[in-house]
């Protein structure tokens, strides 16, 4: 019965109709055969990706927006409530901390690896060329080649009471300061976000350096001509060249924060008590645990309706300062 | 199971989709479109398909009284759909043997986690091949939904009434949706018993010689413990494996109070509250076991698994858990483990310990259904699979009283933990577990609650305030 609702709704939302739609109305215009035929043979290529993208993403997305305004336990009858969903969502302290904690992530999992990013990248660039760049881009990189759910085991014993952090906390005589920072009530949210700016500062320095890379080197030639030191050609050349990779990194680092779901469910769960608490984890939890679809699916769709809110104006704000 | 892409994206794929799919991933896994669900009728008796057969047993199977009378798996070739907890060799060695005895049947055996079985079994159950046995985490709102079959008629047919009615009223759930009395949707393939292992050699060494009486002089051996430099409990207080201070918290519960209104708020029988003023003792006693330090500092951080290893390397004179890790204790800690039931607050109290089924059910729609009720019967009452129940399992078979609890090996903590079980039954203090009451009320309520206490941010009162605001928030919507 599952499969025929699933099976049922994506045709009404499935490409073909526009397709077909479109080389109507482009036969009445345009009456020539070769030219029908590119359309023809444009949408072929275009088919398979937008069938994915209508299955996987349009359908989904819809499908949740329609679950929000339902009570229902996942497999029983649903009854309609309207927006009462999203009333509970912004109004249940829980809920609403768990949206709290995600803008705290941003500032681990955004800020610092583009901060980082370019200052790493922008060091590699001026000193490192050759096999020292290629090891040091492929070392800062690797972390996004490791599953996120192996990293984040490997982080919890790093991070535990006899973990190697606290080791070399000790053996600098900082002893009194070892703790098991994951099970912290002020420090879980921060190891996690370590986690996160250990996996993500490699993404924004590769993608940075490779923007810099494509920075004519007459600029630098010039500025170095005239006396500028590293944090002048930094500042007035780097910096300014890469408003658009730059633009990139934040969206997608900010995405991270928002939606994380993996690192801190293989590393805290959300806890201790609600400290490392986010929408993913309760969305996951609402739904499969208290089995409460149409709670979750409206705190799902007030993150979407978030990210957006955050995003939008970065796209603006890159797209028309870059080139 | 479920992947979110943190930084999997790359710089070309616009940042708005990775967000809708990632988050809109999670529930489209799990759902079909509401309106598209017929209602079953939940609580309507299902009789068993086939009619009670008699007995066409192969003739190679040793031990008659299995398969006897009532539902069969009959002779011709039948494949059982199951679904079994990951990690736990019990169920795959009792399949073994039963197709040892049956060799018409063969298995199909699915695994998961049991925290991934939590999420899956509705959709399992109502899927399109729904199975024939499956490990249940929760009843209710299975029940509510029509999804388990049940085997009130399974019951009458092969005598299971005649069980002692302590051991089945778990599985049952009433028309009002309460569990604990009504008809029977589960059958445990063994009967678990919790209580508190102890390191003897450390024991000794406090200078205990035989088991606690009293909540007292069990307090007074963990200040000794605490005194002479070693841990007096090991627990694991992580989120992941949830908060295992409500072992002791519940134990406690039990020595100070009765055990009818935990169970009662368990089953969600109306009005039944936590929040009690015994309740109020034993979670202050928890705390003040908490402010003495007598729990491991990084609690909130230990799970399940490094707690029983640090445990089993002798980290620890106590540990609150249950019969099912004897077998580990036995080899990590050989003849160096014991085990004693949580003693009551006064040497003339009754014994009480958490003591739960195994529980599997069968699906409403499961294709072999009489031969799963026959695998039940067969478990309960087979001499194989009894020992096996033992031996592998560490626990109680249960099935009917005049079949005797097959031996474990000399000088196993199993040994313990059975004639221990044989004392609560005495005593009829057996409860289910505080963190069984809701699907949520362990990972919404107890666990973070717990970690709040030891984190020194909420006392005892403030702890049963939080969670009975949960259970009935979670019972309201």
């Amino acid at each position: 019965m599952r499969q025929a609702a699933d099976e049922a709704t994506p045709r009404q939302v499935m490409p073909p109709a526009s397709a077909s739609q479109a080389r109507r109305r482009y036969g009445r215009r345009i009456p020539w055969a070769g030219i029908r035929r590119q359309t023809i043979v444009g949408w072929l290529f275009v088919l398979p990706a937008l069938t994915m993208y209508g299955l996987f993403v349009l359908q989904p997305l819809a499908l949740t927006v329609q679950y929000s305004l339902f009570r229902w336990d996942g497999v029983g009858p649903a009854t309609w409530v309207g927006l009462s969903n999203y009333l509970t969502v912004l109004s249940e302290p829980r809920l609403v901390e768990t949206l709290f904690n995600a803008f705290r992530l941003v500032l681990f999992y955004s800020l610092v690896p583009v901060a980082g990013g370019l200052v790493t990248a922008s060091v590699i660039h001026r000193i490192a060329g050759g096999r020292l760049g290629t090891i040091s881009r492929t070392v800062l990189f690797l972390p996004q080649v490791i599953p996120l759910v192996a990293a984040g085991i490997i982080w919890g014993r790093l991070l535990s009471l006899n973990g190697l952090i606290n080791q070399l906390l000790t053996a600098v005589g900082l002893g009194d300061a070892t703790r098991a920072w994951l099970g912290d009530f002020d420090f879980a949210l921060p190891a996690v976000g370590l986690i996160g700016i250990w996996v993500l500062l490699g993404f924004c320095t590769v993608l940075l350096l490779t923007g810099m890379t494509r920075i004519d080197t007459a600029l630098f030639e010039s500025a170095r001509l005239d006396g500028a030191g590293w944090l002048q050609e930094f500042r007035s050349i780097t910096v300014p060249s890469l408003r658009y990779e730059i633009g990139v990194c934040i969206t997608v680092t900010v995405i991270a924060a928002l939606a994380a779901f993996d690192i801190v469910y293989v590393s805290t769960g959300g806890g201790p008590g609600n400290a490392t608490s986010v929408p993913g984890i309760q969305i996951y939890v609402l739904a499969f645990l208290e089995r409460q679809v149409g709670l979750a699916s409206a705190l799902a769709v007030v993150l979407i309706i978030l990210v957006l809110v955050v995003i939008l104006p970065i796209q603006r704000l890159t797209r028309e300062t870059g080139r | 199971m479920i992947t979110i892409g943190i930084g999997r994206a790359t710089a070309t794929v616009p940042g708005m989709r990775i967000a809708a799919f990632a988050v809109t991933g999670i529930l489209f896994a799990a759902c079909a479109a509401p309106g598209a669900v017929t209602t079953p009728s939940p609580l309507a008796t299902t009789a068993p398909t086939t009619a009670p057969a008699v007995s066409t047993q192969p003739s190679t199977a040793p031990s008659a009284s299995a398969a006897a009378v009532g539902p069969s798996c009959g002779t011709d070739p039948v494949v059982l759909n199951a679904y079994f907890e990951t990690g736990f060799d019990l169920p795959f060695k009792l399949s073994d043997e039963f197709t040892k005895q049956f060799p018409n049947v063969t298995w199909k055996i699915s695994q998961d986690q049991f925290t991934n079985l939590m999420t899956a079994t509705p959709r399992l159950l109502a899927g399109d091949t729904p199975p024939d046995l499956i490990r249940l985490p929760s009843m209710v709102s299975l029940v509510k939904d029509g999804l388990l079959k049940n085997l009130d008629s399974y019951a009458t047919a092969f005598g299971w009434d005649k069980f002692p009615a302590a051991q089945l009223a778990q599985n049952r759930v009433g028309s009002d949706g309460t569990r604990g009395s009504g008809s029977l949707y589960a059958m445990g393939l063994n009967y678990s018993l919790t209580g508190v292992f102890y390191n003897k050699k450390l024991a000794t060494q406090l200078g205990m010689t035989d088991p606690p009486k009293t909540v007292a002089e069990f307090e007074d051996l963990l200040g000794k413990a605490k005194a002479a430099g070693l841990l007096p409990i090991m627990a694991w207080n992580d989120t992941p494996s949830g908060g295992g201070l409500a072992f002791p918290l519940q134990n406690l519960m039990a020595a100070y109070g009765p055990t009818q209104p935990i169970n009662d708020w368990i089953f969600q029988k109306p009005a039944a509250t936590i929040d009690t003023a015994t309740n109020l003792t034993a979670a202050q006693h928890l705390e003040q076991w908490v402010k003495a330090g007598y729990f491991p500092k990084d609690a909130n951080a230990t799970g399940y698994t490094q707690a029983n290893a640090r445990f089993g390397k002798g980290e620890g004179v106590f540990m609150f858990n249950g019969d099912w890790q004897d077998a580990v204790y036995d080899k990590d800690l050989s003849g160096n483990v014991g085990f004693f039931v949580f003693p009551p607050s006064d040497a003339s109290g009754t014994l009480a310990a958490m003591s739960a089924p195994l529980t599997y059910g069968i699906a409403d729609k499961a294709k072999n259904a009489d031969c799963a009720a026959a695998f039940f019967n067969w478990v309960a009452t087979n001499d194989k699979a009894r020992q096996i129940d033992v031996t592998v399992g560490g626990s109680n078979p249960g099935g009917p009283t005049d079949l005797p609890v097959p031996p474990a090996a000399a000088g196993s903590v199993i040994n313990q933990t059975l004639s221990a079980g044989a004392d609560v039954a005495k005593d009829n203090g057996a409860m289910d577990f505080i963190a069984n009451a809701t699907g949520a009320i362990f990972a919404q309520g107890w666990t973070p609650e717990l970690q709040k206490m030891v984190g020194g941010k909420e006392d005892a009162a403030g702890l049963l305030k939080a969670v009975q605001a949960e259970y009935q928030k979670e019972l309201s919507r």
